[in-house]
């Protein structure tokens, strides 16, 4: 490690080779969730109701799976747009 | 509250002998355990007691999982939320759904660069990867000593907890002075005593026992609670109907059923606000770290949201309570909400059974807070104590500052309990949050680039922290008039009510960018940078990062060292 002006990195120093397209496709589907949820008058309201809980509560409920569902999927993509250089997908440890 | 609350006042007086005998036992069964397992780990077989240890080293995702879930049900999820929603409706208590749901995608995002980092020049801190990224020694005190204050106030809502379940147990009572508070300082001189005789490794062993004991009592009461007060629509019914009923102090409806007009913002400042946050703190960070590889923080991110479903089950039993008619009035005979929760369970489960979920929410609440207030103590004696003012200190001397650092930083949550207004126990997580999240910008945009200045973070953070503080502290509770009464104040320039830490933020931001541009124009040296791109991508498989976790496992503690407090170890 040579702090300050350090030479160009080699490329082992940089970043692994990346597939930026599954990258940004899963950075929109971490990004749904948050616009979703933040995006309050979308669901604050009573009507439909489900099972007498009113739409405002069941709808975050539900946003609760999506969001599972997606960061999941983001998961997924992330291992294989990187490749070998992270863990074997579904490698548990 | 309402007059007809205060007429109530004598049924709930008294001792309640068979749930506090049951919560004594339960407790001290625990606690003998957690002291035991302390004891026979010092002994030559490391290998049961390893697997024991907290963010699941050896575990597979779904135990890791199983243990993370048990720590996220504090004092927080069991007693504020629910007291929020009781006293005030959605917009203060509901947030906390969307806010631990949002949390995952955002520490998705940056959490993996954090762990990869940390395990390539052995970081244990936010402060030390601040100080590694920019070779400022300012900025790294900045951030480790808002992790510090910004603790207190968290742990000072778990004490709230303890001392609710006290309470209503009956334990204390009476017109002094001492005994009025009498369930506050026993709470505190339990958690101190808890943590310091068995600094973290009680905690991790008895996270099972804790666990199966809080998912318990969450099942029993989501499941039958809310059919013994009319189902559903019931609850739904009464809470609304209280929600639109004038407060006679403040001459406006008691509460929000849903976010109305002008405060949706409000109610997604409060969760973006809180989640941005979560993560900053030192407890949340030594954990993740503390995790095997640096996926496994990404997965644990896709299947923990499932306890924000419980959460919300929770937070809903706050107006269960409307429904079923629960009065919490203290032993001063004064209404407080915080009390809601363990009236509700001593009103509706056989005595035994509210022992049992006394039991739950008390050590929900002391495991959580020994936890918090031993990393806080560790940032202080890594980044402060050994970086400013003991730079040759031993590693003896420093854990003998830890566990003092300890013990302080528990005795101003209680000044914060005393001092503040506990009426409103959430208030005191969301002001922390207020001050952590003002290290955000330091620690997570600097995880991926270095165009922000060091000095324009530097000065970001100082105006931040300053607004903040005096923002809060001029919110001023209606009905007690006290100060430090909430964390949502008028959003300069937008006329919409939001939290204080999102705008605080927001100035924070804005400080860093301008300042940056200029400093970086005006060609500012901006320190040396001691990591390299491919830092923030190292995995376990990485010879570094194994030096790195072996390092840090040689025994059990999560994240610890061979002097046994974690965040003293080497830095490299």
């Amino acid at each position: 490690m040579n702090p300050g002006n350090t030479p160009p990195p080699r490329p082992e120093q940089g970043p692994p080779p990346t597939d930026k397209t599954k990258m940004a496709i899963a950075a929109v589907l971490l990004v749904i969730p948050i616009v979703a949820l933040l995006w309050v008058p979308s669901y604050a309201r009573d009507e439909p109701e489900l099972w007498g809980f009113p739409f405002f509560f069941w709808y975050q409920f539900l946003w609760v799976f999506i969001c599972s569902a997606l960061t999941w999927a983001a998961y997924k993509l992330t291992l294989s747009a990187r490749g070998l250089t992270t863990h074997k997908a579904g490698e548990d440890r | 509250m309402t007059p007809q609350l205060t007429v109530l006042a004598a049924d709930t007086g008294g001792v309640n002998g068979v749930a506090l005998a049951v919560l004594i036992a339960l407790f001290l069964l625990v606690s003998v355990a957690g002291f035991m397992a302390s004891r026979f780990k010092r002994g030559e077989s490391l290998e049961s007691l390893d697997e024991w240890g907290l963010g699941g080293r050896k575990f597979g995702t779904w135990i890791t999982w199983f243990l993370l879930g048990g720590d996220l049900y504090t004092a927080y999820t069991f007693v504020a939320v629910p007291a929020a929603m009781f006293a005030t409706g959605a917009v203060a208590g509901f947030f906390a759904v969307p806010y631990t749901i949002v949390l995952y995608p955002i520490i998705f995002i940056f959490m993996a660069r954090l762990w990869s980092v940390s395990h390539r020049h052995g970081y244990v801190t936010t402060a030390d990867f601040v100080r590694g990224r920019y070779d400022s020694r300012g900025l790294s005190l900045a951030v480790a000593v808002t992790g510090f204050v910004a603790t207190m106030p968290y742990i000072a809502l778990q004490l709230v907890g303890i001392q609710a379940v006290l309470e209503v147990a009956g334990v204390g009572g009476g017109d002094n002075i001492v005994a009025k508070d009498a369930p506050l300082f026993i709470a505190f001189a339990v958690l101190a005593a808890f943590t310091y005789s068995s600094g973290l490794r009680a905690p991790a062993v008895i996270a099972f026992v804790k666990d199966i004991l809080i998912y318990l009592v969450i099942i029993v009461a989501v499941i039958y609670l809310p059919g013994q007060v009319g189902g559903w629509d019931n609850i739904f019914g009464a809470a609304q109907e209280k929600m639109t009923t004038v407060n006679e102090a403040t001459g406006k409806p008691t509460g929000a059923f849903l976010p109305g007009v002008g405060q949706g913002w409000a109610y997604a400042t409060l969760a973006l606000g809180s989640a941005m946050a979560l993560f900053m703190y030192p407890h949340s960070v030594t954990a993740s770290l503390s995790s095997s590889s640096r996926n496994t923080i990404r997965r644990n991110a896709a299947i923990l949201p499932a306890y924000s479903f419980v959460l919300g089950l929770l937070a809903l039993l706050g107006w269960v309570a409307i429904a079923a008619g629960t009065q919490p009035i203290g032993l001063d005979g004064e209404p407080n909400a915080q009390l809601v929760i363990p009236q509700l369970f001593e009103d509706m489960f056989p005595a035994w059974f509210a022992g049992v979920a006394f039991a739950a929410i008390a050590i929900g609440a002391l495991v959580p807070a020994a936890i918090m207030s031993i990393a806080a103590a560790n940032t202080f004696s890594r980044n402060i104590y050994k970086e400013w003012i003991k730079p040759d200190a031993t590693p003896k001397q420093e854990a003998k500052v830890s566990k003092l650092m300890s013990l302080l930083v528990k005795a101003f949550a209680l000044v914060f309990v005393l001092t503040l207004d506990k009426q409103n126990a959430i208030n005191f997580q969301l002001l922390g949050g207020i001050w952590i999240l003002q290290t955000f910008p330091a620690v997570v945009f600097s995880l991926f680039t270095r165009w922000f200045h060091r000095w324009a973070l530097l000065a970001g953070w100082a105006v931040s922290m300053v607004y903040g503080t005096v923002e809060a502290y001029q919110v001023i509770n209606p009905v007690t008039g006290k100060h430090f009464g909430g964390s949502l104040a008028m959003v300069p320039g937008l006329d919409e009510m939001g939290y204080i830490a999102m705008t605080a933020f927001a100035i924070n931001l804005f400080i860093a960018v301008v300042l940056s541009a200029i400093l970086n124009a005006a060609k500012v040296a901006n320190g040396s940078d001691e990591t390299i791109p491919f830092d923030y991508f190292a995995d376990a498989d990485d010879p570094r990062v194994q030096k790195d976790l072996a390092e840090h496992s040689s025994h059990g503690e999560p994240y610890g060292d061979p002097d046994d407090i974690p965040g003293n170890a080497p830095a490299r």
